[in-house]
């Protein structure tokens, strides 16, 4: 279960890189795992590091010093597509990152990301290439995320107001999951099953 | 609810919407959950910690397929931690009660494989499994897609799940294919049309003459791609071909239920009037075989076609994707896809690894040999089509043509069980993924049909399968 979503202010990640599909945020042969420790290491593992194991160099933007405690990522278009993995947020928040701005993102990691205390942040493309611009003419701006008021404040008092799912930011900000949700329906869900038969019984045939 | 004309997507949403809120998503009820060892264990983690049980164990079933080793069969997973990975799904459902098709089971193989296989996947169903390609049982008209690690906890716990009512999309594939074409092509030539996030909050329905023409193995090949094009699920509707193919099976319905189920299922095509929120058409008479150059399955272009130059590319997002994906590649703008080298041949994975591309692959290495150090790996999707392919003397024919004919699984399409590339490396795939580094760290991979899979096997440069001497491409076609 995450935390509460709060408001925070941090500067920003720049990744200008497009369709960042879920294979490159933690590669396959990091899912063996079987719990959620550990996935900082393999965050972008091939773009990071070098065939013996050593950091890029130029670093891949994630390593470069002045990047350690940002919580923005600033990601190209359509962030996330591919597979299904939930160890890509999971990844991305146990490096530390809380709300990654794109012009869109896959349905799959943007619902996974919203049970994680991870906020996707949709942006139209003319705002979205500004925010590139601000990054690239001021490094250290520092963007504050306010889930509450559903607004990114910028430098200077220019607001960028986003959408948001309103039961996914229910959830967010009292940091609940669905799972408590669904058990408050049982009921609901018993009624259903009585008057729907099962189609199928998958013991059939299997040694119990 | 809906009175008028519905789509066949709405009529499963409805009828298994178990309850709405204003504000909140849908609870959804599931019908059939697959489970696989990659996204399950901290879900199972999850159940213990709050006490739960499995709801529906018998709306339940799990396959190994990720992590296990394609090599014999005989010997243990040497990799520690995917062999932790496969004990604990297997002490996970025993704890739960769950039926498991695992390694060594007559029935293991890949869960998108297996379900059909075992008529578990059928009309009118909501199917749920921790992987996005479970849109692949779509092809029934089953409403089918893929779900993260919270959400199998989720349907685990209660046999439902919460979602938002997605938008439709029609696929209508007008006409019909020419000779050498497959079901492969027609869904690459779909996601480099609309691009990879074109389907993004969207369920797909296929319709038109070259769907309706198409085998249930073909279908499911199409369905199994919506994901690459965004969409979260692809539909098509159930017919006779799908009758056929689902009856006799184990968890087909039998006697009396048959008839039933029947008349069930042919109340669910899409009625006539109903609307779409979105449509594309293509038209099949127009393709020809297709492959990708790029990392990822939108980047895709008719065989004969050259490597798009980014310069051209109108937005500038566009421009820096395809110049990082050529970089990648280390391809050159205007240069042709026919004749690139490759070093190996993947024919296998949920999207081309059942019976009848296996069939499709052999009738190209019958009697021929692989190209001098290419290294050719066809793998199975489930133990089930190993055995039917060795029934009918196709791994004979594999090994013969000097193939390596392994066991069941997804292997090289997801490079997690030691089955991969070595950087650099170039491959030809029947699978459905070619983002850097999916099929081995730094490997590059063209993605393709079964049949220009195995001809490029044969030559160890990417061919056209039409222009094979001695094959003869509309009887290759007529198999299967
Ligand atoms: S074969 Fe590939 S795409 Fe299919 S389930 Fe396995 S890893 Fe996923």
């Amino acid at each position: 279960m995450a935390e509460p979503f709060q408001t925070f202010t941090s500067r920003m990640i720049p990744l200008p890189a497009e369709n960042v599909d879920t294979d490159q945020i933690v590669p396959a042969r990091y899912l063996k795992v079987t719990d959620k420790d550990g996935l900082a290491e393999a965050l972008f593992h091939d773009w990071r590091f070098a065939e013996d194991g050593r950091t890029k160099d130029p670093p891949f933007v994630l390593d470069r010093p002045e990047m350690a405690d940002r919580r923005i990522l600033l990601a190209g278009d359509n962030f996330g597509s591919g597979s299904s993995r939930e160890h890509a947020p999971w990844a991305l928040v146990a490096w530390g990152i809380r709300a990654i701005l794109s012009t869109g993102f896959a349905d799959i990691f943007r619902s996974n990301a919203l049970k994680n205390g991870l906020l996707p942040i949709t942006v139209e493309p003319g705002r979205h290439r500004q925010l590139f611009e601000l990054s690239s003419a001021d490094p250290n701006a520092e963007l504050t995320v306010e889930l509450d008021s559903q607004v990114v404040h910028l430098p200077g008092d220019e607001d960028l107001p986003f959408e948001v799912d309103p039961f996914a930011k229910v959830m967010l900000l009292a940091g609940t999951d669905e799972l408590g949700y669904l058990l408050g329906r049982l009921a609901d869900i018993d009624a259903w099953d009585a008057s729907h038969p099962a189609r199928i019984d998958t013991r059939l045939g299997t040694p119990a | 609810m809906g009175t008028g004309p519905r789509t066949l997507f709405e009529k499963i949403w409805d009828e298994h919407v178990v309850a709405e809120e204003p504000g909140a998503p849908a609870v959804l009820a599931v019908d059939l959950h697959l489970v696989h060892e990659v996204t399950s264990p901290q879900a199972f983690t999850g159940l213990r910690q709050r006490g739960l049980r499995v709801r529906r164990p018998e709306r339940t079933v799990a396959t190994a397929d990720h992590s296990v080793p394609t090599h014999s069969r005989s010997l243990p997973i040497l990799d520690q931690m995917a062999a932790n990975q496969v004990g604990q799904l297997t002490a996970n459902c025993g704890e739960f009660g769950i039926p498991l098709h695992g390694l060594g089971s007559p029935n293991q193989g890949i869960v998108h494989v297996i379900g059909p296989e075992l008529g578990l996947t059928q009309p009118g169903m909501t199917i749920v499994c921790g992987d996005s390609h479970t849109s692949t049982h779509g092809a029934f008209g089953a409403l089918a897609f893929g779900i993260g690690t919270s959400e199998v906890e989720m349907v685990l716990a209660t046999q439902c799940l919460l979602q938002r009512r997605p938008l439709t999309y029609e696929v209508r594939v007008d006409g019909r294919v020419s000779p050498g074409v497959s079901a492969k092509d027609i869904i690459l030539a779909l996601i480099a049309r609309i691009g990879v996030s074109g389907g993004n909050g969207h369920v797909f329905e296929y319709t038109g003459e070259a769907i309706g023409a198409l085998t249930m193995e073909q279908r499911l090949t199409i369905c199994n791609m919506s994901i690459e094009a965004g969409g979260r699920a692809g539909l098509i509707a159930p017919d006779d071909t799908t009758f056929e193919y689902l009856h006799g099976r184990r968890h087909a319905p039998q006697g009396g239920a048959w008839d039933e189920a029947l008349a069930r299922w042919r109340l669910l095509p899409t009625d006539p009037g109903a609307r779409y929120d979105r449509t594309v058409t293509i038209d099949a008479s127009q393709l020809e075989p297709m492959v990708t150059y790029g990392t990822n399955p939108g980047m895709g272009i008719p065989i004969s076609g050259r490597i798009p130059d980014p310069e051209t590319a109108t937005d500038p997002g566009q421009r820096r994707a395809l110049a990082h994906a050529l970089e990648y590649m280390d391809l050159r703008p205007g240069e042709p896809i026919l004749g690139r080298k490759v070093d190996v041949v993947f024919i296998g994975s949920c999207t081309n690894g059942r019976i009848s591309d296996l069939r499709q692959a052999a009738s190209v290495l019958r009697d021929r040999r692989v190209a001098d150090g290419v290294r050719v790996m066809v793998v199975p999707g489930s133990e089930e089509v190993k055995k039917q392919a060795d029934r009918e003397g196709l791994g004979e024919i594999f090994r013969a043509a000097g193939a390596e004919w392994r066991e069941a699984g997804c292997s090289m399409c997801i490079a997690m069980n030691g089955d991969q590339l070595t950087p650099g490396q170039y491959a030809i795939s029947t699978s459905n993924r070619n983002f850097e580094g999916r099929q081995g760290k730094g490997g590059r991979s063209f993605l393709a049909s079964p049949l220009t899979a195995a001809a490029s096997a044969l030559t160890g440069v990417v061919t056209d399968p039409r222009t094979l001497p001695g094959i003869d491409v509309p009887s290759v076609m007529g198999v299967g």
